[in-house]
């Protein structure tokens, strides 16, 4: 099987012979192995989900319109906070991210395409039948999961409808779905790199995958082993969670937040990778601080697993346990602020230009740098005594991923759009896009600082009446945000339909592998490796 | 310019498969969870037979999926980087698999050191003792919970011990069988990877009566608190994970007859070994922290 290539300079002209015949109909899709194909499916029902997820955040968000109970029960509205938080962690923010790692990774690092390219769509349509269940189970007597996303027991265990083992399954496949995604990325970054594609050579959103990939694969078996306690524990007589059994409720919180805290930087450091991607083409320079991104992100993960019992110091912990948490917590800080910092040093003296991208790029880097602030206030255990459990934690952690990674996701999608479509997205309805995206999300989030902090309890479908006119506000501010993301359909239907032809490059300012094959990139690229000087 | 030799990474074509797949956990997960609801409520449903419908679709799906990894290994179609993503692969699938148990551990570690400690009032939890369960006596095993129930802790001699030593003994055969095959033994292979599989088969037979020893003349059972949660459900995970490591050892053994495995390229043979090893190391970490400490 060896072939004997030339190399290098024949590599641009070689590229554009390829033939790049499909297959045609349902089956491309439901048969695909194209790393291409199984990207563009990922964000497509991303995108579905985002939807479905937001249209929730919409009920609940007219339910507190104004208070008193005006449009559903509460159980309805528990159902609502619940599934639209998984909807939107397991089913928006995370296919986005694989589909985005799917569709640049093998073109970043010059591989023909994933290592394991079957499996890699059998992660895809698990996804698909995971959430159908997770929906359907909403419809069955006695509702669908109404305990939080955060599933605390005894809220799943002993207070839980009947529904609640369609909802452990569901998680178990999506679980499933992520190992599986996670390892792919995994073995094909370090598998399958072009010859010279050494490992500090590698762009840095390869690089935060890859992390995030070995975390996937280090947390989502801990929550197939917790949704496995809460099931023996609510159907089979366990009592894990059960104090009178030899239990512990605690023991939930302490297993669900070793994955969940891991999990919240599997939904960041894919979006570090973006904005480091996309401010240096902007800026026209090279990203500063190369070297200590990578190590910062490699920081940031190592902590993240010790960290996680920040989320729990209500819960009565020792002392010094809280202290240990509250510490650890703040370490993070550091690498963060180190990867703050080189952005901005990056754009120092820059030449820089505002396409869309760019601007969700700077929108990210301001309003994700909040959010980090305001987890800081969390860190600090007396503090948090009283910030627990109210809006100021929503706020929080909205800001991080909805202006964090959802603003991320966004930026990145303008960005490699050109490259995907081979057309020029309209520039104009992407700028009205990010200025009404960015002007409501605040409206939406900024005030939920203040609600919280005066005590406003999250997950509750009434409040006291002196929280009335800020909740208007907030609300108002989740219209228009879920309105404004109409006009990101918009950009691109139209951007798939045609536009302005791309260049390779797209970005003047652009560098990489993936702006040396043409605009839309091939079905098959680099089925020969490229070699890197 | 520069001329240099390249192995072509193969890159399947479209493959119906993973679409099979994934409609197989579909029925698998909605059947289970139909299953479950229904054998609560003591009421006859669709659950169980979904369940079942989606086993057989998963099987029909393994066999041709691997029918075509096994037809396009022997045609020669994976290059030596292929190789190394599959093994990368499943090394780790298996470091998944670490971190699976790692949470039944972890549970068990938290359980008894902590949890029950503050039953019985340590820390500052003397209150909580007094007024809720003051008879209670932090001790493991927790043949006694706070609640009640009341049960009977397996010992490690006897049944235990001997599983032990035969799982044990069978991670060895298997590495003879390994070493056999490097060394173009195919007697030894043979002989080693049967006597593996009877081993494992053996172990399985053997837990299946610890468990009925223990519902029967211990009590244990798995709803009798914290103890039995944690060994029924550490010892049941990883009996699952022998019999798929039995099931897979044996596929490999039909294509060790049909002479599939060379010195050089046997991949299969290396995963299975590797996940054997793997459930083997789990039974000596679930011997001493399960059984005897």
């Amino acid at each position: 099987m060896s072939v004997v290539i030339t190399e290098p300079n024949d590599q641009e002209h070689h590229e554009h012979d390829h033939h790049d015949h499909k297959p045609s109909g349902i089956t491309r899709w439901l048969y695909t192995t194209n790393h291409k194909d199984i990207g563009t499916m990922y964000l497509v029902f991303a995108l579905i989900m985002f939807f479905i997820g937001g249209t929730m955040a919409m009920v609940i968000r007219l339910e507190l319109f104004q208070p008193g109970m005006q449009f559903v029960e509460p159980h309805f509205f528990n159902q609502m906070t619940t599934v639209h938080g998984l909807i939107m962690v397991f089913g928006a923010v995370m296919p986005a991210f694989t589909g985005l790692a799917n569709w640049m990774i093998p073109m970043m690092i010059g591989a023909p395409d994933m290592a394991l390219p079957r499996m890699n769509n059998w992660s895809f349509w698990i996804l698909p039948f995971a959430f159908l269940i997770l929906l359907l189970s909403l419809f069955m007597p006695g509702g669908g999961p109404s305990f939080g996303w955060t599933f605390y027991a005894p809220l799943s265990t002993t207070y839980s409808g009947d529904s609640t083992a369609l909802f452990v399954f569901s998680v178990h496949i999506m679980g499933i779905s992520s190992i599986m995604g996670a390892i792919n990325v995994i073995v094909t970054i370090w598998n399958m790199r072009a010859p010279g594609m050494t490992w500090m050579k590698m762009p840095l959103f390869v690089w935060t995958w890859f992390i995030t990939a070995f975390l996937l694969i280090m947390v989502m078996p801990v929550l197939a082993g917790v949704v496995t306690m809460v099931l023996t524990d609510k159907y089979f007589g366990t009592s894990f969670f059960d104090a009178a059994g030899g239990g512990d409720p605690v023991l939930f919180q302490h297993i669900f937040w070793f994955f969940g805290h891991p999990e919240v930087y599997i939904m960041i450091l894919p979006a570090f990778g973006i904005v480091s991607a996309i401010i240096p083409t902007f800026a026209r320079k090279k990203l500063f601080g190369y070297a200590s991104m990578v190590y910062a992100t490699a920081s940031i993960a190592i902590l993240s697993f010790l960290v996680w019992a920040h989320h729990m110091f209500t819960t009565g912990m020792p002392v010094f346990a809280t202290l240990f948490f509250m510490y650890a917590t703040m370490l993070i800080a550091v690498p963060t602020g180190v990867k703050v910092f080189n952005w901005v040093a990056t754009m120092w003296r820059g030449a820089m230009t505002f396409e869309v991208p760019m601007m969700f790029a700077l929108a990210f880097i301001v309003l994700f740098t909040i959010g980090g602030f305001s987890g800081l206030m969390l860190a600090i255990t007396p503090a948090d005594f009283q910030y627990h459990d109210t809006y100021f934690v929503v706020a929080h952690f909205h800001y991080v991923l909805v202006t964090g990674a959802i603003f991320s996701i966004v930026a990145a999608v303008y960005y490699w759009l050109p490259k995907w479509t081979g057309n020029m997205y309209d520039e104009t309805l992407g700028q009205w896009h990010f200025w009404c995206s960015l002007i409501s999300v605040n409206l939406l989030f900024f005030p939920m600082h203040f609600v919280g902090l005066a005590g406003m309890p999250r997950r509750i479908p009434d409040y006291a009446l002196q929280f009335a006119d800020f909740n208007a506000f907030i609300s108002i501010g989740g219209f228009l945000f879920g309105l404004s993301q109409l006009i990101f359909v918009w950009v691109l239907i139209k951007c798939a339909r045609g536009g302005v032809k791309a260049t390779d490059q797209v970005w003047e300012g652009a560098e990489g592998l993936e702006w040396e094959v043409p605009s839309p990139a091939p079905y098959h690229t680099f089925e020969t490796p490229p070699v890197i000087k | 310019m520069t001329t240099k030799t390249y192995e072509k990474y193969y890159v399947p074509a479209q493959s119906p498969w993973p679409i099979v797949g994934a409609v197989a956990l579909f029925f698998i997960a909605f059947g289970a969870g139909h299953l479950v609801i229904d054998v609560s409520k003591q009421q006859s449903g669709f659950g169980g037979y979904l369940l079942l419908l989606g086993f057989a679709v998963l099987v029909f799906m393994l066999v041709g999926w691997f029918r075509n990894v096994i037809d396009e290994s022997m045609s020669g179609l994976y290059s030596s980087q292929m190789d190394r993503s599959f093994r990368q692969g499943m090394s780790w699938f298996i470091v998944s698999e670490v971190m699976f148990f790692m949470a039944f551990f972890g549970a068990l570690f938290y359980g008894r050191v902590i949890a029950m400690q503050w039953l019985g009032g340590s820390s500052n939890n003397a209150m909580t003792f007094e007024l809720l369960w003051p008879n209670f006596e932090p001790v493991w095993p927790l043949v006694k919970t706070p609640g009640g129930i009341e049960t009977q802790a397996m010992p490690w001699t006897g049944l235990p011990l001997i599983n032990t030593a035969i799982l044990v003994i069978s991670s060895v055969t298997l590495h003879f069988a390994h070493t056999g095959l490097e060394q173009q033994k195919r007697g030894q292979l043979k002989l080693m990877l049967l006597l593996t599989l009877l081993l494992g088969a053996t172990f399985l037979g053997l837990q299946v009566y610890e468990y009925i020893h223990a519902y029967q003349d211990l009590g244990l059972r798995l709803d009798s608190g914290f103890y039995g949660n944690t060994f029924f459900l550490l010892t049941g995970f990883h009996g699952l994970h022998v019999t798929l490591g039995a099931i897979i050892l044996l596929f490999v053994f039909f294509r060790v007859l049909k002479g599939h495995f060379t010195p050089e390229k046997h991949f299969a043979f290396q995963a299975a070994a590797w996940y054997w090893h793997f459930v083997d190391v789990v039974w000596i970490c679930l011997f001493v922290i399960v059984y005897i400490l």
